[in-house]
């Protein structure tokens, strides 16, 4: 470029040709956000990135804190013995725990690496929830010993748990998970004991005739992103009178009950036509469903001397999804035969797993020029399924145009795969602003350590 | 002469040199100043932004890639390698939107 009028010159813009449709105007749904986004936390994402690489996982420290206090507060302030536990699942990374934790919250975990990993933390045994199918009698032992709560998923189970507190002599308090149907909510039979089928209440009868077993819990999770609360008040309604037939039946006293999960988060999921604004119930809203109908259910027992039971929650998703996002650079643009346009960017779907059944906002972090069209946002993978975003209204884009992924906190950090590409840096925004990696970026010797190569593979050369 | 090499690989311009799309397919088009775009063969109206309609106008004339990028480049600020691809581009979307 040696032109001397350079400076006279207009900028070069990507060329647009947009067809003129006409139709009814949509009377549902929101206006779609036009809006960029430059800074996250008030740090600026060209920062981010400059210094921590492209793609890019960040967490915000103070979303965090912010929506754990304002889940517990929002039962508390409706039920007067109230215990939050962060559900590691959702998002295990130490730090993502460690604030929940400092927040108050217990943990919840399913495996005997999530156990371990709570343990680890410096999380006491009796602050642990431990659900889960699979249990295996090494970390059952540990967490009797430790005095977590044991919540039994099938005879089995309570079977093994029987057998370990027989032969370490040990009283062992535990809670039966239970399922059924809420006539609300497509029924999770898979877990725990079936109310309905009087499976539950054979449980509790074979937990009485144990001497070492005691029934001091029940728990259900309904489901995952149940948007509608009437769910709730069915739950906590058969729950608690199946907590009044077993006391009354078998004599044992419930101290707790546990509603599990599956608050929805403001994400957009796929196949749901309005938008999350207008179909997500907020957690006020979840709080009344649930609090209301225990208060009214538990009314009469602190007057027959019978404390009103401690309601545990295990809330994930919609405390942390909105916490996190993902930035992700563009690597390239083309035509699709269909005229459709096409961006690749670098992270795909085996970072942000649920791009597979939500619809996630997308926005550019500069103002773009040009008109909008439709684009097929692709992850980098060679694979005909990485697709971000299916269908996403953007102005053009360049390579090296970086796009904000948001809410990410939700099951991306756990169900992602390290799959032909490296996994990136999950870095935290602090409080101050401060910004540190809470998950390094791997490389190949982080991807390769657990591999093992016998001497007879080592030399590669045709034989 | 710029563009006697390749903007990318900076090898000699061997670059076809015939028009990037048959010029009857944009002729028949009626384009205003403001980049509105009718098309009288099949009703649809579009809107180009002002790189699109100054691609579309010097298709119109036939230009083929070489001269037609040489020309942007001399009008706007950007790089050559840039304005090739996004020229490659929208012809290619000029002939899916319009065809034959």
């Amino acid at each position: 470029m040696t032109d001397n009028t350079t400076a006279d010159k207009p900028v070069w813009i990507k060329p647009t040709l947009r067809a003129h449709r006409s139709g009814l105007l949509n009377k549902f749904g929101a206006v779609p956000s036009r809006q960029w986004q430059d800074e996250f936390e008030d740090v600026p994402v060209a920062d981010l990135i400059h210094q921590f690489g492209s793609p890019l996982f960040v967490i915000s420290e103070q979303r965090l804190r912010k929506n754990v206090r304002h889940l517990t507060r929002a039962f508390s302030a409706r039920y007067p013995r109230v215990q939050y536990s962060w559900s590691y699942k959702t998002n295990y990374l130490n730090a993502v725990c460690a604030i929940a934790h400092q927040e108050g919250a217990w943990a919840e975990v399913v495996s005997a690496f999530e156990y371990e990993k709570a343990r680890n933390l410096g999380v006491p045994g009796e602050k642990i929830l431990f659900n889960g199918p699979h249990k295996p009698r090494a970390i059952l032992e540990r967490a009797i010993k430790e005095g977590a709560h044991i919540h039994v998923d099938h005879l089995d189970e309570l079977q093994l748990i029987d057998e370990i507190a027989r032969a370490t002599a040990q009283n062992v308090e535990i809670t039966l998970r239970l399922n059924f149907d809420t006539g609300v909510t497509e029924p999770w039979s898979r877990f725990g004991f079936n109310v309905e089928s009087g499976q539950a209440l054979d449980a509790a009868w074979r937990v009485a005739h144990s001497p070492n077993l005691k029934l001091t819990g029940l728990h259900s999770h309904i489901g995952t992103f149940v948007m509608d609360t009437r769910a709730y008040r069915a739950q906590v309604k058969t729950m608690c009178q199946f907590m009044e037939r077993a006391e009354k039946d078998t004599g044992c006293q419930i101290d707790c009950i546990d509603v599990g999960g599956g608050f929805a988060s403001r994400n957009a999921l796929q196949g749901v036509y309005l938008p999350p604004e207008q179909v997500v119930p907020s957690i006020d809203q979840y709080a009344e469903a649930i609090c209301d109908t225990l208060l009214e259910a538990t009314h009469g027992r602190e007057r027959e001397g019978r404390p009103r039971p401690l309601l545990l929650l295990e809330t994930g998703r919609a405390v942390v999804d909105d916490a996190e996002i993902l930035l992700t650079s563009v690597v390239g643009n083309k035509r699709l035969p269909d005229g459709r346009r096409a961006t690749i960017v670098d992270a795909g779907v085996n970072l942000l797993f649920t791009a597979f059944w939500y619809h996630h906002n997308v926005k550019p972090t500069r103002e773009l020029s040009g008109v909008a069209e439709e684009t097929v946002l692709y992850g980098p993978l060679c694979m005909n399924i990485d697709v971000m975003r299916a269908s996403i209204l953007l102005p053009p884009l360049d390579v090296g145009d970086v796009l904000m992924f948001s809410p990410v906190g939700a099951y991306n950090n756990t169900q992602w795969l390290q799959f032909i590409e490296y996994r990136p840096n999950v870095v935290l925004v602090h409080d101050d602003r401060q910004v540190s990696i809470v998950r390094a970026a791997e490389d190949l010797q982080a991807v390769t350590a657990q591999e093992r190569l016998p001497d007879h593979l080592r030399d590669v050369s045709p034989r | 002469m710029f563009y006697n090499r390749h903007p990318m690989t900076n090898e000699s311009n061997t670059t076809r040199r015939e028009p990037l799309i048959d010029a009857k397919l944009v002729q028949r088009l009626a384009v205003s100043d403001s980049g509105f775009v009718f098309d009288p063969v099949s009703g649809h109206s579009f809107s180009v932004n002002e790189t699109g309609l100054r691609i579309l106008r010097l298709l119109k004339e036939g230009q083929d890639l070489p001269s037609a990028v040489k020309a942007l480049c001399d009008e706007f600020l950007g790089s050559a390698a840039d304005i090739e691809r996004d020229v490659l581009e929208f012809a290619g979307l000029l002939r899916k939107q319009f065809p034959a």
